[in-house]
């Protein structure tokens, strides 16, 4: 790698990531460090600034040092003076904090050669990480509000219609279903008002990629929202966020204000003639009400309940009025669009779905964070090659996608093409953009019962299949977890599920035994183990496993005894530690603060293993020459 | 839900806050959740005695306020502690061990998830995703982030949560 010149002749920039993860690992301080450390060292041709999130959270806080684009990882306080003393005022990169590669162990200076990265197409979160997102001129410079100018001077209402309808956008909320024909559909309906809403109520646990991307890059979603809205002719905009994401809110709200004052939002937008407003309306924590009809409930200042449709938004919405619903994401692309055409847009994907796609991916893999790839991408190609694999030499276990709508895929299909229909087809869905790895020591019962145990909470109690049926689902799953299964469960599971998909009245209750059905259909054998055989095959359902001490290996360190929550072992100074079983609580601390060089605690699932009742005597440690 | 603190505000103890907050809205029944926020924002609860004023100033019956209250989980009937920890229990954050983290936090603060403690200094309630899955396990003590959690961390963040250690 070349030298970096002195910084007095090239102006280099500190880009800081402040989204929601690395805030949290204190980077506003470090933002504060970097920038004592410049005005101590006099230094003059650095500026400190700060973006929104880059999407990989893993590695976070995290920093850029443009324009070379050297990417600094899990940076401290403490590391902010040697980064500006050695990279800005010495010109040497600071290398302990350059991204490691999980396989060769290779430290990866630059930010587009991390594998992470370079795998992934970036045209919804293309902005995130690279520009101040409380700045409106950051997105200017960027290109940023120029499709917005262009629609307005250049072309009709139908005519961003059809451009939409031929990049075959699809709706990125979930259902995918065609974003230009939905706008069409609103365009046509009659009412004398419109209304045009963003919803960013993402209420799947797992998915984080609205959130990310109205904290790293607002503007483009309140440009995408303005033309969505001069194509249907709506003057009202809503932006519905969850309640739990105070930063996007504050950064919205920042942009819309920024939007206003350079008329590029409010009245006469760029003196064309058009009229728009927009509105944040903050969500009270109702995963419901990303349902649309229930959220524009919420928005009326209602309990936040679903209705049946017909009608749709589009005919009978808000207020009555005709109403289009779009996801973040959705509308995030609609500039890129704009700009490059829809030919451009359409050459990525697949047949039917096409463009790109953003997940979080979490659960058990080495690099988490949020990528954007191309549609029809391999979920091989994501989980190993973006993803780095599943950290600690675990084994691969199953992926699921699509959140507690969604379902749970199995190693053989890794190399299943992601798109919509692929997914579908499987018994999953694209959902929001969910994707959480598990591995082996993840219970599949256990994730049913968890992802059931959610939506049956968040069901609103208006229809009696989701309110009472998954209620009977989660009081089997339970049974089943705590080892009280019987034989019939499973046949009760799917005719239950079954009807519950087809009796509920929206889509929380129609696709909540997705993750249920899905399980049974890959994972049978793991059912039948925890019913027939009181056996978890993954050691982690808590009434299913035993930990014992094995006294052929302890050596009476007294180390889980000091560490146990419940005080349940016994044992002394070189004495073979007990623990008593009617009181274990099945924590694991004590395989956890076993010593390496013993390993003396082993966790068991129908199996017993023989140990004494009392302490007693340790053996003599074989000799190291012996063994 | 077993509560331990109780709503003791009268009218006379709401009447000027409640007046000042409707000074900023028209009366309009859509304004109704935010609203909501903003008394909830003051009190950090919703006495009965506000949800009162409140359907009055929005010329609806009062059912219609307590069933807007009662449906979302944002929305508290009982006065909370001074400090709201939420800890995590979405996806990513359960197959990180959770539920560990709840229970270690359940029994440091000696109450259940849904409860507040006695002398009202911590409430303890779970929510679905912060949104920071890639620092699963997560919790939040009124808005900080702390991430990567574990049952030996639960005591340092409680114990000094200013001076936690940063974690890597």
């Amino acid at each position: 790698m070349t030298e970096t010149k002195p910084s007095n002749k090239n102006k280099q920039t500190i880009l800081v990531c402040q989204g929601t993860g690395c805030v949290s690992g204190k980077s506003l301080e470090i933002t504060a460090a970097l920038e004592k450390a410049v005005s101590e060292l006099k230094l003059t041709g650095v500026k400190i600034d700060f973006t929104g999130c880059h999407g990989f959270c893993e590695q976070g806080p995290v920093a850029i040092v443009e324009p070379e684009g050297i990417f600094y990882t899990h940076v401290g306080i403490d590391d902010a003076r040697e980064i500006i003393e050695s990279h800005i005022r010495d010109g040497k990169p600071v290398e302990r904090l350059f991204y490691k590669d999980p396989a060769t162990g290779e430290a990866v200076p630059k930010y587009e050669d991390i594998k992470f990265y370079s795998k992934q197409q970036r045209i919804i979160l293309r902005n995130c990480g690279h520009i101040n997102p409380e700045r409106i001129d950051d997105y200017i410079n960027t290109g940023g509000y120029e499709a917005l100018t262009k629609v307005l001077n250049e072309m009709t209402p139908e005519q961003v219609i059809d451009e939409i309808k031929r990049s075959g956008l699809r709706g990125r909320g979930g259902a995918g279903f065609s974003t230009g024909t939905k706008w069409e559909f609103c365009r046509n309906a009659v009412g004398d008002q419109k209304y045009m809403i963003c919803n960013a109520d993402e209420g799947d646990p797992g998915a984080f990629m609205d959130r990310s991307t109205m904290e790293g890059d607002p503007h483009t979603v309140i440009e995408g929202m303005t033309i969505a809205a001069y194509a249907q002719g709506a003057s009202e905009g809503y932006i519905y966020i969850r309640a739990e994401y105070p930063l996007a809110v504050k950064r919205v709200r920042i942009a819309l204000e920024q939007a206003e004052e350079r008329n590029l939002l409010g009245d006469n937008i760029l003196r064309s003639g058009f009229n728009f407003h927009i509105h944040v309306k903050e969500g009270a924590g109702a995963f419901v009400c990303g349902e649309e009809t229930a959220l524009m409930a919420s928005i009326e200042g209602k309990r936040g309940m679903p209705r049946s449709r017909p009608p749709f938004p589009a005919t009978s919405g808000l207020w009555g009025k005709p109403t289009t619903i779009n996801n973040v994401k959705s509308l995030a692309t609609v500039p890129v669009i704009i700009n490059k055409g829809a030919d451009w847009y359409a050459a990525t994907g697949t047949e039917k779905s096409k463009g790109t796609c953003v997940f979080a991916l979490t659960g058990k893999i080495a690099n988490s964070g949020l990528i954007e790839v191309p549609m029809g991408i391999a979920l091989r190609e994501i989980i190993y090659e973006i993803g780095g694999g599943i950290p600690d030499g675990k084994k691969f276990k199953a992926v699921q996608t699509g959140g507690p709508s969604g379902g749970c895929l199995p190693e053989t299909y890794l190399d299943q093409s992601v798109d919509y229909e692929s997914l579908a087809a499987a018994g999953s869905m694209m959902g929001s953009g969910g994707m959480v790895v598990l591995d082996e020591e993840t219970c599949i019962v256990d994730i049913a019962r968890y992802f059931l145990s959610f939506t049956q909470a968040e069901s609103c109690g208006k229809c009696v299949p989701c309110r009472i049926g998954t209620k009977q689902m989660l009081d089997i799953l339970e049974r089943i977890c705590c080892g009280e299964g019987e034989p019939g469960d499973i046949d009760l599971l799917e005719v239950l599920g079954t009807q519950i998909k087809a009796g509920s009245l929206c889509q929380l209750g129609q696709t909540a035994p997705n993750p249920v059905l899905t399980t049974i259909r890959y994972f049978r054998d793991e059912y039948e183990a925890h019913i027939n055989e009181k056996r978890c095959p993954a050691l982690s359902c808590p009434s299913l496993i035993t930990f014992y001490i094995d006294p052929d290996k302890c050596q009476g360190c007294g180390i889980c005894l000091r560490s146990c929550p419940a005080e349940c072992i016994a044992g002394d100074k070189r004495m073979v530690h007990v623990i008593d079983q009617d009181r274990c609580v099945k924590c694991g601390t004590c395989l956890e603060v076993c010593p390496d060089r013993f390993s003396a605690v082993t966790k068991l699932s129908a199996e017993t293993m023989d140990v004494p009742r009392e302490p007693v005597p340790v053996k003599e440690k074989p000799k190291a020459a012996a063994a | 839900m077993i509560v331990l603190a109780v709503d003791s505000l009268t009218k006379a103890d709401v009447e000027d806050k409640m007046k000042a907050l409707f000074s900023r809205h028209n009366g309009e029944k859509q304004e109704l959740i935010p609203i909501l926020q903003e008394t909830q924002g003051q009190f950090r609860y919703l006495p009965a005695a506000a949800m009162k004023e409140i359907a009055r100033f929005l010329r609806m019956p009062e059912s219609t306020v307590y069933g807007v209250s009662t449906f979302y989980a944002q929305f508290k009937l009982t006065p909370l502690g001074r400090k709201i920890i939420r800890v995590c229990r979405g996806t990513a954050c359960h197959v990180r061990g959770a539920s560990k983290v709840l229970s270690e936090m359940e029994k440091q603060l000696g109450i259940k998830a849904g409860e507040t403690t006695d002398d009202l200094e911590y409430t303890l309630e779970t929510v679905a995703c912060i949104g920071a899955c890639a620092l699963a396990p997560t919790m939040t003590i009124e808005g900080e982030t702390y991430g990567k959690m574990t049952t030996k961390k639960v005591a340092e963040v409680l114990g000094d949560r200013n001076k936690a250690k940063q974690q890597k």
